[in-house]
């Protein structure tokens, strides 16, 4: 039994959730190979090469994996799953923008955002925003496989994997990159932070956000999350959108500010160790789930506790 | 041009759902049905595209037991054109790859130019049936998207990624789903509501397109996740700090 795992990278760095998804891939058996494809991506694949667990690295650096579209990625995959039993890869949006095609063309379903493996045909998942959780056992003869990486650990980086170089099918042409808007990465990444700060709709302005919420994130060195209603607001960008339809976190410590708690929100990081709720509105849904409330106005609690935490430093 | 746009029935995204007791799955009976949410964004966009006069004709289809009937006359009352229901026996659900299937044969029948679907089903939250049917049709995609522009036989279509955004342009005939910022969907008027009533739906099965929709996934248990217990209220943000220093790594 072979797993190939398709690893979540930006040509420069892995990111954090192909190790993740490769915790998952090694409870399905101990052969697990990790594609690395895109363009002047030899960096990537040494990184991956050292991720505890993996016996070999594949790498397809080609000028039309660079971003590597679905049509591309898919067609690669669909070529390497001759000789794989599982396919598997983090629930990324890349991720869950490709392996569907693959499945697809295997005639398989995708078993999509599983949290706990159960056994290599049988698998948890989250339903209706995670407010029920599903085991299904996959009857198909391959498996492709999305994991929600907030369920899994990292591994160690002490791994030797060799890496191999292979080739891609021709291009398929008809989708083409035209530009991106990427977020500068000057604080940690909101999928793998250890403390999360998020605020809703109660922000009011994407001035507040500065002003309010940044200092608290700088201070605890915390990635900045957001309700679908701050991100509809324009008060942050959509790629800080917390929940079912958005980034599912499970940080130590996640402070939800402003946000009333839906279960579209809960969905996205009701895993978090800790959870601290600051609403005005007692009543709120959030302090239903929340370790500790504070009922106040977050304008005067925020910089309380910025204060606060200023008196005595880490 | 032609535009198709599946639509499924969903229970309401504002219900809480409740477990069967037999742990078969979710409690259907009696409880508030709509639009999957994506879905009728997709529909607005479709529209959109028809009020601009780039689209000719909006086609919704449905696949599932008789009441996606009403799901796909919301559709029609906010202004589609016609309706195609795939119908199933009540109690059915067809899985993705099944979807795409049929959805491939309409396809071929109704050669559109474009396929607006839902990004995901807030009910099984796969996300997968729009990539499957663009691979099965050997068609572009254009997924998660928030800004669509059409012009000379292609699409612009911004995305919503895990870093920001990014823009594709795909060749039409393509695939593109819908994210939650595309566009905010309107509600129908009541003259277009009665004008729906005549508008027509073709019924069909799944047989008349050959298609077995038996699932793939066997589900062998439904349950509620570990509850989270409400914790405590409290007093000041010293009393949280001193709490959060106890409890909290990154903050001790
Ligand atoms: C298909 C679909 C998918 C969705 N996906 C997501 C998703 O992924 N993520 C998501 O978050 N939502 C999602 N939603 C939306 C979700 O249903 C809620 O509408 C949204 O989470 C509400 O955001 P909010 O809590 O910021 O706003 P609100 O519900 O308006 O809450 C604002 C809160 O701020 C409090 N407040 C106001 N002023 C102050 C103040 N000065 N001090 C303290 N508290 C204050 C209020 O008491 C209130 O509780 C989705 C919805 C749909 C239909
Ligand atoms: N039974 C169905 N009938 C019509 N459209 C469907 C059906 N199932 C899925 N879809 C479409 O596929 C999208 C994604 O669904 P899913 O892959 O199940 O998350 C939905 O938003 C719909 O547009």
């Amino acid at each position: 039994m072979t797993t190939l795992l398709v690893s979540e990278h930006n040509n420069n760095e892995l990111n954090i959730a192909t190790g993740k998804a490769l915790s998952a891939a090694l409870e399905l058996g101990d052969n697990v190979h990790i594609l690395v494809a895109g363009l002047n991506c030899r960096s990537v694949a040494e990184d991956a090469a050292k991720l505890e667990g993996v016996s070999k690295v594949l790498i397809a650096d080609e000028i039309h994996l660079e971003h590597q579209l679905a049509e591309e990625v898919s067609a690669l995959l669909l070529q390497l799953m001759e000789t794989y039993d599982t396919l598997i890869s983090p629930a990324t949006t890349r991720g869950k923008n490709t392996l569907p095609r693959v499945a697809a063309l295997l005639d398989v379903m995708q078993i999509s955002d599983i949290t706990e493996i159960k056994s290599p045909d049988t698998f948890v998942r989250p339903i209706y925003a995670g407010s029920a959780m599903q085991t299904v056992q996959s009857t198909d003869f391959k498996k492709v496989i999305t994991v929600r990486t907030s369920s899994f650990r990292s591994p160690e980086m002490n791994g030797t994997a060799k890496i191999e170089y292979i080739s891609a099918p021709t291009p398929f042409g008809n989708t083409s990159f035209h530009s991106s808007q990427l977020a500068e990465a000057n604080r940690p990444e909101l999928t793998s932070a250890n403390v999360v700060i998020s605020g809703g709709r109660g922000l009011r302005s994407s001035e507040n956000f500065t002003k309010y919420i940044e200092p608290l994130a700088d201070r605890l060195g915390a990635a900045i999350g957001a309700s679908r209603a701050a991100v509809d607001a324009g008060y942050v960008p959509n790629d800080y959108q917390v929940g079912q339809t958005g980034k599912v976190v499970a940080p130590e410590l996640y402070l939800a500010v402003g946000i009333s708690g839906a279960i579209q929100h809960l969905a996205g990081m009701r895993d978090s160790k800790v959870i601290v709720a600051i609403n005005k509105d007692s009543d709120a849904p959030i302090f239903q789930i929340a370790d500790y409330g504070l009922v106040a106005d977050l304008f005067e609690v925020l910089p309380a506790l910025e204060k606060e935490l200023a008196k005595k430093p880490a | 041009m032609k535009i198709l746009v599946p639509v499924k029935r969903v229970v309401d995204y504002n219900i809480r759902i409740r477990v069967k007791p037999d742990r078969s799955g979710i409690e259907l009976d009696n409880v508030k049905m709509s639009m999957n949410p994506f879905d009728e964004i997709a529909v607005e966009e479709a529209l959109r595209l028809k009020d601009a006069k780039i689209a000719s004709e909006v086609i919704a289809i449905s696949i599932g037991p008789l009441k996606a009937q009403e799901t796909i006359r919301t559709a029609l009352s906010m202004g589609a054109d016609r309706g195609i229901h795939v119908q199933v026996n009540d109690g059915i659900s067809v899985e993705p790859l099944a979807v795409a299937k049929i959805l491939k044969r309409i396809v071929k029948d109704e050669i559109p130019d474009l396929v607006i679907l839902g990004k995901q089903a807030i009910d099984d939250d796969y996300n997968q049936t729009g990539q499957m049917l663009a691979a099965i049709l050997g068609w572009s995609q254009a997924t998660f998207a928030s800004e669509i522009t059409i012009n000379d036989g292609s699409a612009i279509v911004t995305r919503e990624v895990d870093g920001g955004l990014e823009k594709l342009r795909v060749t039409l005939p393509a695939i593109i789903t819908t994210d939650l910022r595309l566009n905010e969907p309107r509600y129908a008027s009541l003259p277009n509501i009665m004008k729906a009533k005549k508008k027509p739906i073709d019924i069909k099965t799944p047989t008349d397109y050959d298609i077995c929709i038996e699932p793939r996934l066997r589900v062998l248990d439904t349950f509620e996740p570990p509850q989270r217990q409400a914790g405590l209220i409290l007093e000041s943000v010293s009393e949280l700090v001193s709490k959060l220093k106890d409890k909290v790594e990154a903050i001790s």
